[in-house]
């Protein structure tokens, strides 16, 4: 059950700015009464753009073929729904780049295919001020090299190396992987005192 | 060099290394709730896979269930059409499910301890970031995303890389009207909302060690909003002593047995940590949110930050923060009025804490202009809160008593702040737009303190009333 590699990610860019960003602003939680993650897309941001009335980037022309979002510190802190990468899937976004991620965010976004690239404070903010000044320059991010290439500036990125390898290997999402291990897993499961001693009643409860 | 328990608990639980690199962890106890779980089992199904050990996970409801009206169908289609979904589920499934009918129905963080379901020892999951309030007993308790729920349901197993440990001693004796929530409210305050990235909180010291369980939840509970997914206290007899003779503790023998696992289980006292990190416990002072994330904290009587004194990188969230709560810089927390008092949510809906904010309450009348609630983490919480008479403490002040649930922690359900309102909330988030109104505003404090604040009409220091 291997997906795709993924060694480049090639696009123009949207800037979100501002640090701690998280989850219930990517995607407010009256949009999680849904039992599929279809049509999510359009409500990324949904209160943020709403306030900002038209000013959000998600709204504006120049963004809307963007698939790689520039954000700042510690962006999708919070909670764990996966709708937040999810939505920001389902707009349009393959990758994002930023100083930091709130850590849930990060490994939802990794096993739905989206890498979450770490760069210094300043590095985000120029890259987002650069597309700012022209959104139509498109930014190449390669995997391999470790490297986020605009115009003539390299910029080297930061991403734990098991994450990295899943992507350039297919293995992201690790589902597949898992389901390999399955007599090394029963080992464990007849292992751990708590399933295999002490806690008896586990078993008699699951079926009453 | 010593263990932390993270690393015993880990190695007990390691399958094998992946290619990748990161390490496939059998999760032995995992937890559903009814709205990031639909999807998991969608995609089951989609794939044609089974439910591997269906022992090992438990669900109930909790996000979306309504707190006032809990009659079949609901009112609302959405909350029912996920209600039938999880039923559809569990069904299929065989795994054990707490529903209202069960009479053990309530937060899934709250019913896990209560049940016993969450022991030492283990490794938790939960499609919440709020799991790690399950490490309160000595458990490395995960909030996970969709995918992963599927994961556990398809394999019981995460693939995960192994945190660092950072140590965090609170010491000392905490002064009179200062609790637990003070406690990870300063700790997140200065340790900041990313703090904890990437790292996993032990939190220990006297202050802990003196902690009931319930203290101990609340603390670890907020661990994700310091940025560290996984908090933990080390299991002691405080611990063992909650666990014996609930629902799924063993019993006799086994007890006996288990308690010996669970000591080994903690960490060793030459245990090797990233960093230690330690805080005096009698500095602490009741603590009041005036922002927009959960580390915008200061004591009640401080005063509200100013972006033009503060560290160059963290002004602009200042300014972010002042605008949207439409707040002066400098101006004192205390006397800000409220609209709003919320008591409940998994980090203080359990009988301890109603019992705290009933006595605040006793005999006294809610502020004329403040609508009040109180929302019991689990019906087991409720049932134990009307044998002791609380409901009608709360009641005959103006609270309204309300049916188990998360209700306005995230106001999936119909309990929502309504345009700019200010609540002041035992809850755990104060995101913009978290409690419904995409313009509402939360301020984070303990129960007594939304007690204090609901009579008062404002925020007021509890010592004082
Ligand atoms: S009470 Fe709030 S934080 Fe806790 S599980 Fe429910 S929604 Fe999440």
């Amino acid at each position: 059950m291997k997906n795709k590699s993924i060694k480049q990610v090639t696009g123009t860019a949207v800037p979100v700015q501002g640090n701690d960003i998280d989850t219930d602003r990517i995607i407010p939680a009256r949009h999680l009464r849904s039992i599929t993650f279809e049509g999510l897309g359009q409500y990324a941001f949904e209160d943020d753009r709403k306030q900002a009335d038209g000013k959000h980037p998600f709204d504006e022309p120049q963004y809307s073929d963007a698939s790689i979002l520039l954000v700042n510190r510690n962006f999708g802190s919070g909670s764990s729904r996966e709708h937040a990468p999810q939505a920001l899937m389902r707009w349009g976004i393959n990758a994002i780049i930023g100083e930091s991620f709130g850590e849930i965010f990060f490994g939802n976004s990794t096993t739905i295919g989206i890498p979450c690239l770490t760069v210094k404070e300043q590095e985000a903010q120029f890259l987002q001020e650069s597309i700012r000044s022209d959104s139509s320059q498109s930014i190449n991010i390669d995997l391999d090299k470790q490297l986020i290439n605009l115009g003539l500036h390299t910029i080297e990125f930061q991403l734990i190396e098991s994450v990295r390898q899943s992507f350039l290997s297919g293995e992201w999402d690790s589902l597949g992987q898992l389901l390999e291990a399955s007599q090394d897993t029963q080992k464990v499961y007849e292992g751990l005192p708590y399933i295999a001693g002490f806690t008896h009643l586990f078993k008699e409860h699951s079926t009453d | 060099m010593g263990k932390t328990l993270l690393d015993k608990v880990w190695d007990a639980h390691t399958v094998r290394r992946l290619p990748t690199g990161q390490d496939q962890l059998f999760i032995g106890l995992h937890l559903v709730h009814e709205v990031t779980s639909p999807q998991a089992f969608g995609m089951l199904r989609d794939e044609g896979l089974q439910i591997k050990y269906p022992d090992r996970t438990f669900a109930t409801v909790d996000h979306i269930i309504p707190t006032d009206n809990t009659k079949r169908p609901f009112s609302d289609q959405m909350a029912e059409a996920m209600f039938l979904e999880i039923e559809n589920n569990v069904q299929e499934s065989g795994i054990p499910f707490f529903n209202e009918e069960s009479g053990l129905q309530g937060i899934v963080h709250v019913i896990g301890p209560e049940l016993g379901l969450t022991q030492p020892g283990m490794t938790i999951a939960c499609g919440d970031s709020h799991t790690s309030t399950h490490g309160a007993f000595g458990a490395v308790a995960f909030g996970i995303g969709t995918s992963q729920v599927r994961d556990i349901l398809a394999t019981q197993c995460m693939a995960l890389s192994r945190p660092k440990v950072r140590r965090i001693e609170v010491n000392g004796r905490l002064g009179k009207g200062v609790f637990a929530k003070d406690v990870i409210l300063h700790i997140i305050g200065t340790l900041g909302v990313h703090g904890g990235v990437g790292l996993a909180y032990e939190y220990a010291g006297d202050i802990f060690d003196n902690f009931s369980m319930e203290e101990r939840m609340t603390v670890c509970n907020m661990s994700i909003e310091g940025g560290a997914r996984v908090g933990y206290v080390n299991p002691d007899k405080t611990a063992f002593d909650y666990l014996k003779d609930r629902r799924f503790c063993p019993t006799g023998s086994n007890y006996q047995e288990a308690v010996h696992w669970w000591k080994s289980m903690a960490s060793d006292s030459n245990a090797d940590y990233a960093d230690v990190v330690i805080i005096d416990g009698a500095s602490i002072e009741p603590m009041v949110t005036w922002g927009i994330n959960p580390g915008q904290v200061i004591g009640i009587n401080d005063t509200i930050p100013d972006p033009t004194q503060a560290h160059a990188g963290d002004r602009d969230s200042i300014t972010e923060a002042l605008e949207f709560m439409d707040f002066d810089a400098g101006a004192p927390i205390a006397g800000t009025p409220i609209d709003v008092a919320f008591i409940g949510s998994c980090t203080n809906s359990r009988i301890s804490d109603l019992r705290e904010a009933a006595d605040i309450v006793k005999g006294n009348r809610v502020a004329k202009n403040v609508s009040a609630i109180v929302v019991p983490g689990s019906q087991q919480v409720l049932n134990q809160a009307e044998t002791e008479g609380l409901h009608e403490i709360f009641q005959e002040s103006g609270f309204e008593w309300r049916r188990a649930g998360c209700s306005m922690c995230l106001a999936m359900n119909p309990d929502k702040l309504v345009g700019n309102q200010i609540c002041a909330s035992s809850s755990n988030r104060n995101f913009k737009g978290r409690q419904g109104s995409p313009t509402g505003r939360t301020l984070l404090m303990s129960p007594s303190m939304v007690a204090a604040a609901a009579l008062s009409g404002s925020v007021v220091d509890v010592r004082t009333v």
